[in-house]
């Protein structure tokens, strides 16, 4: 913890401004729940940290012509307890809810969940299961990039926290006969890594018989979050129970790549488990969209 | 190191304080304004004893560094009480034997108190789901749930 500066600018652009004169020996701070132990355990070192907790321009969800805009500072909690959220976009708010503990959940921020690139932050896995854009902002301007370019591996994004900032996320919100589900399988439920955690966006046909399309993530099963893109192919066009559910849950398992890990469990029972939590998470998504 | 002057607003009381800007809350309430009450235990994040009230929210006073609350309302364990009177939270658990060491006390009290504010009857699912972030080695638990649920009732 050997940081001099710890600064709080007014503006988005102030922030940019700030951290291009320290050229690259700054780095972005939200709620600081994964940076500053992070700090404490000297696993980054940083000279400056610039504070963007209080930017307007980062808070607020909005929605517009089914368009979700989150801003990247909204907390855990906020998502969590957003009627708005609950009702368009599921599974994002019940992952938020699934973040650390409550206490966790009043600081931390969606960006930094995002930022810090762990691959089953359990609001990548449903912000990815709905396709989100993220909007970041640099002193070239803004960029958009889907959500699923930024990942690098565990810990690394393609977000450069000494240099931008992620201002938002945006996806289509889920209305009309459409549907998400967060599942997670945890030791507790506070305050523990997921072994395993699963989002499903189901898209149905206009008789709610078929999946029209749909959208499958996991994680951690992969370096980063993961789309179970052979299921999702095998399922389109196919009847939403049934042998083809069963079919394509089996696929997913294939395609996943979990590891063997002391804290998560073998690989073989993960390789399982992935089957069971993706169903659960895809039937109640299918639920949803059939209601 | 570059320290600077800093104001607080703890348990009702404007505190200027000289901090350097890495120090954490937990820090500051204790070494430099000598409130002991709150604990510190784990230091990153998991046990919830060092929880503190910041706008009537729970939150971690050791992953919260003191520059960042700056003008924010900081309520403590010391600042529950009025005068001689007890929290009815307080109250609460001496009633029900919710305390044996009495480490995690601060933080489930702050986090029972933010709880009741916000939701004044809360079910017992509830109650637990809102102290699920602190840690308790000593009581099982079933105690401190039992005294939220009876403040609840006192209240």
């Amino acid at each position: 913890m050997k940081w001099e500066k710890y600064l709080v600018p007014a503006s988005l652009d102030e922030a940019l401004k700030t951290l291009a004169e320290y050229e690259g020996q700054a780095r972005v701070i939200a709620g600081g729940t994964d940076l500053v132990p992070q700090l404490k355990k000297k696993e980054r070192t940083v000279k400056c940290l610039v504070d963007v907790s209080r930017l307007a321009e980062l808070k607020g969800i909005h929605h517009q012509d089914g368009l979700m805009r989150i801003g990247a500072g909204v907390t855990h909690q906020q998502i969590a307890a957003s009627p708005l959220l609950r009702q368009t976009a599921a599974a994002l708010a019940e992952g938020a809810a699934a973040v650390g503990s409550p206490q966790i959940r009043y600081m931390g921020t969606i960006g930094g969940n995002i930022v810090n690139a762990q691959p089953a932050a359990d609001t990548a896995i449903p912000l990815l299961a709905l396709d989100a854009e993220v909007e970041i902002a640099s002193k070239e301007g803004v960029r958009r990039q889907p959500l699923e370019d930024l990942y690098v591996r565990p810990g690394v994004s393609k977000v450069d926290a000494s240099a931008e900032i992620v201002v938002a996320f945006r996806f289509q919100t889920l209305h009309g006969k459409r549907g998400s589900a967060f599942a997670r399988l945890a030791k507790r439920r506070s305050l523990s890594l997921p072994i395993l955690n699963a989002a499903a966006v189901a898209i149905l046909s206009k008789d709610g018989a078929l999946f029209e399309d749909l959208r499958l993530a996991l994680g951690p099963v992969a370096l980063t979050p993961f789309r179970a893109r052979k299921a999702e192919e095998a399922l389109r066009g196919q009847p939403v129970d049934g042998e083809s559910v069963v079919e394509a849950l089996v696929i997913a398992s294939e395609e996943a790549q979990p590891r063997t890990n002391p804290l998560r469990g073998s690989a073989e029972y993960r390789r399982e488990m992935v089957k069971v939590l993706l169903g659960r998470a895809l039937e109640r998504a299918v639920a949803a969209a059939k209601a | 190191m570059e320290r600077q002057l800093i104001q607080l607003k703890v348990n009702g009381e404007e505190r200027d304080v000289v901090v350097s800007p890495n120090e954490t809350l937990v820090e500051v309430l204790r070494d430099r304004l000598e409130l002991t009450g709150t604990k510190m235990g784990c230091g990153e994040g998991a046990c919830g004893t060092c929880t503190v009230l910041l706008d009537g929210k729970p939150v971690r006073s050791c992953l919260t560094l003191a520059v960042e609350v700056q003008g924010q309302e900081i309520v403590t364990i010391e600042g529950l009480a009025e005068g001689a009177e007890l929290h009815p939270v307080q109250e609460a658990f001496m009633e029900h034997g919710a305390i044996q060491c009495g480490f995690c006390s601060p933080g489930m009290i702050l986090t029972g108190k933010a709880l009741l504010d916000e939701n004044p009857h809360p079910t017992e699912e509830g109650v637990r789901r809102a102290i699920s972030g602190v840690v308790c080695r000593c009581t099982g638990y079933a105690k401190i749930v039992e005294a939220i649920m009876a403040a609840a009732d006192a209240l």
